[in-house]
This record gives C-alpha cells, structure tokens and sequence, in this order.
C-alpha cells in the first residue's frame, strides 16, 4: 500500500513539475495573466480610489466580495471550534 | 531576483518538507513545518510580493505553529507509523 | 530585587519569571505593531488580515507564558465573542449600507449620502472601514481557537 501511495505521489509530482514547463517567465508583461485586468489597475487604482498601495485598493475595493467570504469562513471556522470543543461551565 | 538565492531556498524548502514527513516526533514536524513555512515567505519576499509573504509570516510561521503544538500537547506527541 | 528573588522562589513548576518579564515587556510593541499594520495598510504591506493576527498573537503569547486566566482579565470570553461577530458585521454591515443607500453592494462613494466627502475619499475611507472589521474578526477568532484547543474547551489552565 506504501510503495502505491509513493508511485501516485511521484507521478503526480512529476506531471506537476512537467506543467510548469508551459508557464509564463517570472515577470512576463505579456503573460496572459498581466494583460487582462491589471494595467486598468496600476494605471486607474490610484485615481479611482486614493490609495497609494495597489493590493490594499485591489482586496478592499474591486474583489471586495473575496475578501468578505474570506472573513466569513475565518468567523464560521471559530465558531465551529467552539461548538465543537467548548464546554459549558458549571 | 537572484537565482543563487532562489536555488539555496528552494533546496531548503524541499528538505524541509522531505523532513516534516518523516521525522517521527511531531512536535519536531510541527517545527519543522514552521521552517518551512518561514523559507516559503522569504522566496515570496524575494519575488516581489510583499503582502502574501507578510500573511504567511504571521499566520503559516507564527499562529498556526502554535495552534499545531497546542493540539500535540493535548493528544500524543509520536506518530504511529 | 528581594521581591523578585522571592517571586521567583514562590512559582509554580513551568512559569519562568524571564520569560513573563520578556513577555510582559515585549506585549505591548507587538500590540501597537498590529495597530500599525491595520491603519498604515494603504501606504505599506499590510492591512486588516495581517495586523489581525499579529493582535491575536500578542494574547496568545500571553496565554503561553501565563495562563489563560491572566488573559480573561484583559479579554473576556463574552468580550471575544461579541467582538468577533461585530468585526464581521462591520464588514457586510457596510457593504449593505451602501446597497441601502443607492450604490451597488460594496461601493463605499455610495457613503457620501451619509457625511458629504468627496466620493473617492469615501472609497479610500470605506476600505479602511472594512479593514478594521476583518482585523477585529481575525484577532478575536484567533484567540478563540488558541483558548479552544490548548485547554480542550475548558477554558481552566491552558498549556
């Protein structure tokens, strides 16, 4: 069971490590992920928003939605530790 | 970005989880692990993003460390196999 | 010095007095880093998440070189609960109002129906809002979870 696990583990890192052959160079201004949405950004936040720091305009302002749920799981994963964990005191 | 650096950290990296795995005391993993966490947010910070590598500092490297050894202390310190 | 020398005979297995003296000395820097990295997060790295969790660690590493009582003198777990909830509904609270108020859901310039401002400073300013709500939600769960699993929800001793 052992050496099955370790051959699907290093199949798997190998397909990982193969995939990463497609990826865009680090910093790329072509890559596909630098072309859509974000020069709206670095050129707009600034004058849109008034903040000087592009990631807090980003998470605060525009994906906003994300970081609401992000708090939301946060406050459902607390309160489910103390409904699972907490006892009542007597 | 320097590729000495990235390679130097990267091998650690890789050690680190190599040996979070295997080490039998999981109070050492739990360590371990916090290392790991450490090396993850200096290549972050070496690569330019300041905020992810500030969030992994404080939440990977310092309270969820803690949260691991809490949980070991209050079960079993060896792992079964 | 007498007083020390005999706080330190006087204690029980496991409490050190250098590291509640370092402790106690280095609680509040960390607590007023936190502030910084919540209130400075438009300028630096940083913001409500981060500075959240630096918050929480200063109780936590009270916790671990006190005990847990020492730190239900300065949050109590009624005091935790109800600020943890309000962090969260600072945030959609927020969001909500600006629904209310005639702009789409999470638009802060819809605020300046409130206290007239300039439509994109509300933005700035309603960023920061939400960033104090997600710090008061993650530094109160935070605290909780640690309170939760060191004492296995007894909430007596902890570590």
């Amino acid at each position: 069971m052992k050496k099955i696990a370790l051959l699907a583990t290093l199949i798997t890192g190998a397909i990982l490590l193969y995939s990463t052959k497609d990826f865009a160079p680090w910093g790329d201004p072509h890559s596909p992920a630098s072309v859509h949405v974000s020069n709206v950004y670095i050129e707009k936040s600034v004058e849109q928003t008034h903040v000087p720091n592009i990631v807090t305009a980003i998470l605060g302002d525009y994906r906003g939605y994300d970081t609401m749920f992000e708090t939301v799981v946060i406050f459902s994963a607390g309160m489910a530790v103390i409904g699972v964990l907490r006892r009542p005191k007597e | 970005m320097i590729w000495q650096l990235d390679l130097l950290i990267l091998t650690l990296v890789v050690v680190c989880g190599i040996a979070t795995i295997t080490v039998k005391d999981l109070l050492g993993a739990s360590v371990i692990f916090g290392v790991y966490s450490f090396l993850m947010c200096l290549l972050w910070a070496e690569m330019g993003a300041v905020d992810v590598a500030f969030t992994e500092a404080t939440v990977g490297a310092g309270v969820s460390t803690v949260l691991f050894i809490a949980a070991i202390l209050r079960t079993t310190r060896r792992s079964k196999d | 010095m007498k007083h020390l020398q005999e706080k330190a005979q006087s204690k029980p297995l496991g409490e050190s007095l250098i590291v509640q003296t370092a402790v106690r000395m280095m609680i509040p820097f960390i607590q007023l880093f936190g502030l910084y990295v919540i209130v400075h997060g438009h300028y630096s790295p940083g913001g409500g998440f981060q500075g959240g969790v630096v918050l929480g660690a200063s109780f936590i590493l009270m916790a671990l070189a006190y005990d847990l009582q020492k730190t239900f003198g300065y949050i109590s777990e009624r005091t935790n609960a109800i600020l943890g909830s309000t962090g969260a509904l600072i945030y959609t609270g927020t969001a909500a109002l600006c629904a209310v108020l005639g702009g789409y859901f999470l638009d802060y310039s819809a605020l300046a129906k409130i206290i007239p401002m300039n439509p994109i400073d509300w933005r700035s300013m309603g960023i920061f809002l939400v960033e104090v709500g997600v710090g008061l939600a993650v530094m109160n769960i935070m605290v909780s979870l640690f309170w939760d699993i060191s004492s296995g929800g007894k909430m007596d001793e902890g570590l």
